[in-house]
This record gives structure tokens, C-alpha cells and sequence, in this order.
């Protein structure tokens, strides 16, 4: 146990299993980004993947709408400590649009309208573990939550769920994004308490 | 972009509070010492985490509010309903109390005093205490670099550092925007930030300053909207958001 503060008693313990080391429970929706919110016209929307060969295959908004889309329920937790359960989404999965191409990265860069990106692992957004999401709450995606289209990756922290994005670099080698360079964990596991490089 | 000082294991360390001062009646300045600090740059912010004496935790991010003085760090919390960490910090919390503290975190949110571009630091509500430190910091490093602050407030009485802001500072210009109550003597009414303040107080945008806006997500948005509006980079315009969560 760390250092005890003396009379320091906290809110009543939720003992919730569901909510990871160090994060408590927002019932709304804080937003974290680093810049002013592009607005991104759907009519000149574009996600591209690009393998590590320079391969490219791009959607229009209209090609991902024609997509089958999953409705995932997931739990969110945010670096800066909240944490959101139950969120309601509507996306097509990343496993759609990058299952069957040829490539042996292991990593990808995400990138996004503004100019952000993050890195991850390319085997955390395969098998039913990330999306292309353009709704939440059953309503489109909200531009200062990311939308048109944001990445939705709930098991990592979610920053790692890169708003306004517009397309993924599948890499061979792992190389920090725009967060991590700023000091930001390049896994993000919130159940290790991944938050910053180092952790 | 450069790497950061922040790269490397964040050590929690122990802060005891040896010293405060109250900003308003539900803010208050904390000064710790926190030995072994590494320093940090002015904008970054810290993890504080609580532990009571059942071995429950609380962990927050509040936002330094002065740059390094060596082992010497002040954090301004702002008390809100509920919340449990900021409530015991802006009460109960005493001298000598520790707690633990990690950081400096963030590399983005940042002004140098290396720096020459001019600088428009956009503050609605505790959202000054980042831009403080930026302030702070460009005194402390004795550089001329201009300095414009734009701080919205719904009353005067929710100003924080209201006696050292007050005092003339050359290169430094401040313009007030109050949102719900005048101060006494104040001619106009209350109003919001808006595309006239931003033109008025700000800096022309092909001047290339740095942007900094920090504040509750809506002010955010609305303040980098009329930055964009007026045809300031989206690169030079850096933001932090207080979520309403953000105890």
C-alpha cells in the first residue's frame, strides 16, 4: 500500500470489477485531444489502408456505409482517469477492411484528419476487437467525439482510439505516434495501468 | 516532433504540502515539496493519488500551476461537487500531510521560453492554471516574448491569482471576459467569448502565434473554432480540455 494521507476517505467503494486500477466512473462524456476539432465532410471522406508493400485499398463514406456494421457495447477508459460503461456503438470491424490483405506488419499507425496518430499492434485490432465506428447512442458520431468516423479499440486506453480517422499504415517496426511522443504508453493496457512510456 | 522528457518510468513520489493559498472560496493553490522532482516545463501537468486508510485510492490530473523551483511544485485545485479528491485537498488536506505524486506529464500542451513566437494563452475558468505557469515561466525566464492572455470567467469573484495579474507586467496584456456578472463599474454586459474578443485581444493570425486554449471542452471548441475562423494555424493552436468529469 502507498503512502496513506491522513484523513483521506473517498467516495464509497464501488468494488466494481469492471472499472480498471486508478480510473473512476463519468456518467458523461469528457473529451480528450490536442487541437481544434476538424470538421470532415463525409462527401470528401476517404479511409485508406496502406500495407507495408505501399498496397492501398481506400472506402468512400458511402463504400463503408455499404459495409456490414457491428453494434458493440463496451466499456472505455480514458488516460485521464474516467472511465465509461455500457457505451453504445454502431461500426464496421477493422477485421472487414484489413482481413485479407497480404502483409506480415505487426503494427500499425493510425492516422487522422488534423494530423494525429497513435501505434498499436495490428493483432489488437483484428479478431472482433476494433472498429471503424461512425455512431454512438444510437446517433452519428458528434465531430468532438471523433466523427465522422473515430477508431474503436475499448480494450486499449482510449486515446489509442484515434478520432477523425482516416486511415491505418500496417509497419513492420513499432514507431510512436503523435501521444506517445508526448510521453504516452505506446501499449495503453489500463488494466496494467499503461499510461505513460515507461509504465 | 521531439521526445520528451517525460520518456522513462514516472516514478510516484511523496509530496507533503508546505504551503497553500486560497484563490477563490472553492480553489486554493497547493505548494508541495516533492523531493528528487525532475522539473518540467510549463503547461504539463501531474497524477495525484490518495490513499485512505483502508488502502482505497483515488487518482486525478491537475495541471502545475508555477514552473520548477526545484523541489518546490504548486498545483491550484478547483473544489468540485462531489468530487472527492479536490474536496479533500481544498479542505481537509493540512501541512506536512503527504500524498503521492507522479509526473510532469504531457509533452504537447507546452510554451519554452526558447520559443520567440508570440503567444495567445486563452483561459476559460480554472483553465488558467496551465497558462499561469506559462506566464510564471516567462518571468522567471527573464525573456521579452509577447504575451497576450484572454480570461473568461462567469464573476469576478471566481478569479484566480487576481492580485498578481492585477500588477502591470510589459509585454504582457490581459483582456477579461466576463460571462454572468460584471465586475462593479464595468460598463456592457456579461457576454461569452466570441469572434470580437478573439480579433480585438488577440494577435493577428499572420503574426504565427502560439496558441494556447484551455478550459471546459465548450469553451475549448468555440475558442479554437474562432482561432481557426480567423486564420490562425491549426498547428499552432494547442488545447486542453477539462472535461466536466475532470474532478
Amino acid at each position: 500500500m502507498g503512502v496513506v494521507t491522513p484523513g483521506f476517505q473517498g467516495r464509497a467503494r464501488s468494488g466494481d470489477s469492471r472499472l480498471p486500477p486508478g480510473q473512476y466512473l463519468a456518467q458523461d462524456f469528457p473529451v480528450l485531444s490536442a487541437g481544434p476539432t476538424p470538421r470532415v465532410r463525409t462527401e470528401t471522406w476517404e479511409f485508406t489502408v496502406t500495407t507495408e508493400t505501399g498496397e492501398k485499398h481506400s472506402w468512400s463514406w458511402a463504400e463503408l456505409m455499404a459495409l456490414p456494421s457491428e453494434k458493440p457495447t463496451v466499456d472505455i477508459h480514458c488516460v485521464t482517469q474516467w472511465s465509461k460503461l455500457d457505451t453504445r456503438w454502431r461500426g464496421v470491424p477493422v477485421d472487414t477492411l484489413v482481413g485479407g490483405l497480404d502483409t506480415e506488419a505487426d503494427y500499425v499507425m493510425v492516422h487522422s484528419y488534423g494530423g494525429y496518430t497513435t501505434n498499436l499492434p495490428l493483432a489488437d485490432l483484428l479478431d472482433g476487437q476494433a472498429w471503424i465506428a461512425y455512431e454512438y447512442g444510437g446517433k452519428p458520431l458528434t465531430p468532438e467525439h471523433g466523427g465522422p468516423a473515430r477508431l474503436l479499440v475499448p480494450h486499449l486506453y482510449f486515446w489509442k482510439s484515434a478520432k477523425w480517422v482516416r486511415g491505418l499504415e500496417l509497419k513492420t517496426r513499432d514507431e510512436p505516434g503523435f501521444w506517445e511522443n508526448a510521453g504516452y504508453h505506446d501499449y495503453g493496457d489500463p488494466w496494467r495501468e499503461q499510461r505513460y512510456q515507461g509504465d | 516532433m521531439a521526445r520528451t522528457a517525460v520518456s522513462g518510468r514516472l516514478a510516484w513520489r511523496v509530496a507533503r504540502l508546505a504551503g497553500f493559498r486560497d484563490e477563490t472560496p472553492t480553489a486554493r493553490t497547493l505548494v508541495f515539496d516533492l523531493p528528487g522532482w525532475p522539473g518540467h516545463l510549463a503547461g504539463q501537468h501531474v497524477d495525484v493519488r490518495l490513499t485512505a486508510a483502508d488502502g482505497y485510492r483515488a487518482q486525478r490530473s491537475y495541471s502545475l500551476a508555477a514552473p520548477a523551483d526545484g523541489d518546490r511544485v504548486e498545483l491550484t485545485v478547483q473544489r468540485v461537487a462531489d468530487g472527492e479528491v479536490s474536496e479533500h485537498l481544498t479542505g481537509p488536506y493540512a501541512i506536512g500531510d503527504p500524498v503521492e505524486v507522479r509526473g510532469p506529464v504531457g509533452g504537447w500542451f507546452v510554451w519554452r521560453p526558447t520559443d520567440p513566437a508570440p503567444v495567445l494563452l486563452i483561459a476559460g475558468g480554472s483553465g488558467i492554471v496551465p497558462l499561469m505557469a506559462m506566464i510564471r515561466a516567462r518571468r522567471a525566464a527573464g525573456v521579452r516574448t509577447p504575451f497576450k492572455l484572454i480570461y473568461s470567467l462567469r464573476t469576478p469573484a471566481e478569479q484566480y491569482y487576481a492580485d498578481e495579474l492585477r500588477k502591470p507586467v510589459a509585454g504582457l496584456d490581459v483582456t477579461y471576459v466576463y460571462t454572468r456578472e460584471l465586475p462593479e463599474g464595468r460598463p456592457g454586459i456579461p457576454r461569452r467569448i466570441d469572434v470580437a474578443t478573439l480579433n480585438t485581444a488577440g494577435w493577428p493570425a499572420e503574426f504565427g502565434a502560439s496558441c494556447f486554449v484551455c478550459g471546459p471542452t465548450g469553451f475549448v471548441e468555440t475558442a479554437a473554432d474562432i482561432l481557426l475562423a480567423l486564420g490562425h494555424d491549426p498547428h499552432r493552436i494547442r488545447t486542453e480540455r477539462f472535461g466536466p468529469s475532470r474532478d
